[in-house]
């Protein structure tokens, strides 16, 4: 796999998020969640073999606030 | 309300103060040229001369000028928005500049303007500050009339809100919406107000501007420090005989502030450095501190919009704190949950130690949600919330002990510092 997919991170748009807590149902592996319901990230790079999980997360959210991006961009 | 420090602030004939603030309204075109000479020709090299000049942002985040100006330099119809929202209700220093030198402040919008090779500039005033609203339209008239200017200038009266003054915050009124931040996928200097390359500065910033592009790097590098160059406005308010707005070289002492302001720096019990988001320094400590990032880390604290208000003398430190978490989190803009749910519990967990709960367990639980709020905002204003209730629990920790073991009665807790009503967010 190339050098960006492995640098890959998990965020959340904190305006979009109404805490649904599904990410943290389907990636509990760097998601957990706070007393109020809302994800708190792992800030660690997300390893390749958990990338699967990270898009499953993401595809899954109710209103689209959580995205998987290469870390290298910002 | 405006005045200028006396001695003993060093003056030196090249390093005279004050640049920016006249002790007397210069409000005419005509005075205005008389007392800061001769308008500025557009120069292709004025980002070059801010960036010699070191110019850091006024608007609290202390960013360098330059690099912003140079971000959105060259774009497509950039668009220059200058800041004077000033929703910190501890500062008053944007709307005594825009009151007393309008048009330096409007040179500064234009020249920055020209270098970024903008057309378009937007001067942002709170609608509450009616009077500075109407001075700043009286110098565009007269600007107008006199066809000094070949960028076009406007001002927008801005909700009155803290996070108003926010750059997305701003941006996104402009554009029509609620002035509350937005998720910014993209930088503001590519995609801003009309979808356009947007410069946002404070307007202190951009009077700085508007006096390197008459009087060059060298000039303003002759007062402050080497790493934060120039003079800054502070609004020094709380127990001072003579508080208000001054100019003061960077580096100046706070000791030295706090006196030319009439408040007793061995008597306070700390001063707030940096407004609503900033930093109580202990009485204590005031000694030796001076008004620059390297002194001011050192207790903890930042510039910030040089807001310093002084505790009085047996005012208890932990009731105000407690006060001000409470209106920080009513400021909370109902967007992101951490910053929606976090800030109120916070606050009333501030409210439980004014109280003297007695099993300790608001502090843990205070702990624990200063932690968790931080960064989990589309802006900093959960991180700077935090950081102020920090520095509280910090600096009062005695008073906490002395609320929760009613030892001996409570001290003088009458509000000092003020909570404004929330305006609405359009």
């Amino acid at each position: 796999m190339t050098a960006a997919a492995r640098r890959a991170e998990i965020v959340v748009n904190p305006i979009a998020c109404v805490a649904h807590g599904v990410c943290a149902e389907l990636f509990p592996e760097r998601i957990t969640l706070d007393e109020w319901g809302y994800p708190i990230i792992d800030p660690r790079p997300v390893p390749e073999h958990l990338l699967e999980h990270a898009r499953r997360a993401v595809a899954a959210c109710p209103t689209l606030a959580l995205l998987v991006r290469d870390a290298a961009r910002r | 309300m405006t005045t200028t420090l006396d001695p003993p602030v060093p003056q030196t004939a090249a390093g005279a103060l004050p640049r920016l603030l006249p002790s007397v309204p210069v409000r005419t075109l005509a005075e205005h040229l008389a007392h800061f000479g001769p308008a500025p020709r557009p120069h292709h090299g004025l980002v070059d001369e801010v960036e010699a000049a070191g110019l850091q942002g006024r608007g609290g985040a202390g960013f360098p000028t330059a690099v912003k100006m140079r971000a959105v330099a060259g774009g497509r119809r950039p668009v220059v928005v200058a800041n004077g929202t000033e929703g910190e209700p501890a500062s008053a220093k944007d709307r005594a500049l825009l009151s007393a030198a309008p048009h330096l402040v409007l040179d500064g919008v234009v020249a920055a303007a020209e270098a970024v090779g903008a057309a378009e500039a937007i001067v942002c005033v709170e609608r509450s500050a009616v009077g500075v609203i109407r001075v700043v339209e009286h110098a565009l008239a007269e600007r107008r009339a006199a066809r000094v200017d070949r960028i076009a200038v406007r001002v927008e009266a801005t909700p009155d809100r803290y996070v108003a003054g926010e750059a997305s915050a701003l941006v996104h009124w402009l554009n029509g919406g609620d002035a509350k931040p937005t998720f910014v996928a993209t930088h503001l200097s590519d995609k801003g107000v009309g979808g356009r390359p947007t410069l946002v500065d404070n307007v202190e910033t951009l009077a700085h501007v508007a006096l390197i592009a008459r009087h060059g790097a060298a000039w303003f590098r002759n007062v402050g420090t080497a790493s934060d160059p120039g003079s800054a406005l502070v609004t020094i308010s709380g127990a001072a005989s003579r508080p208000g707005v001054y100019e003061v070289p960077l580096g100046v002492s706070l000791g030295t502030v706090l006196w030319a302001a009439g408040a007793d720096a061995a008597r306070t019990p700390a001063v707030l450095v940096g407004g609503y988001f900033g930093t109580w320094i202990p009485g204590a400590q005031i000694d030796g501190v001076t008004l620059d990032g390297a002194s001011l880390g050192r207790v903890g604290a930042a510039f910030g919009c040089g807001a310093i208000a002084v505790l009085p003398s047996g005012r208890c430190g932990l009731a105000e704190a407690a006060r001000i978490a409470r209106w920080l989190a009513g400021e909370n803009a109902g967007q992101c949950g951490p910053c929606m749910f976090g800030l109120p519990a916070i606050a009333a967990a501030m409210d439980a130690l004014v109280a003297g709960e007695p099993s300790g367990g608001a502090e843990q639980d205070l702990r624990r949600w200063l932690g968790l709020v931080k960064g989990r905002g589309a802006c900093k204003h959960p991180d700077g919330a935090a950081r102020f209730v920090e520095s509280s629990l910090r600096v009062f920790r005695d008073e906490i002990i002395v609320h929760r073991g009613r030892r001996r009665p409570c001290p003088d807790t009458t509000p000092l510092l003020p909570t404004p009503a929330p305006g609405p967010w359009r």
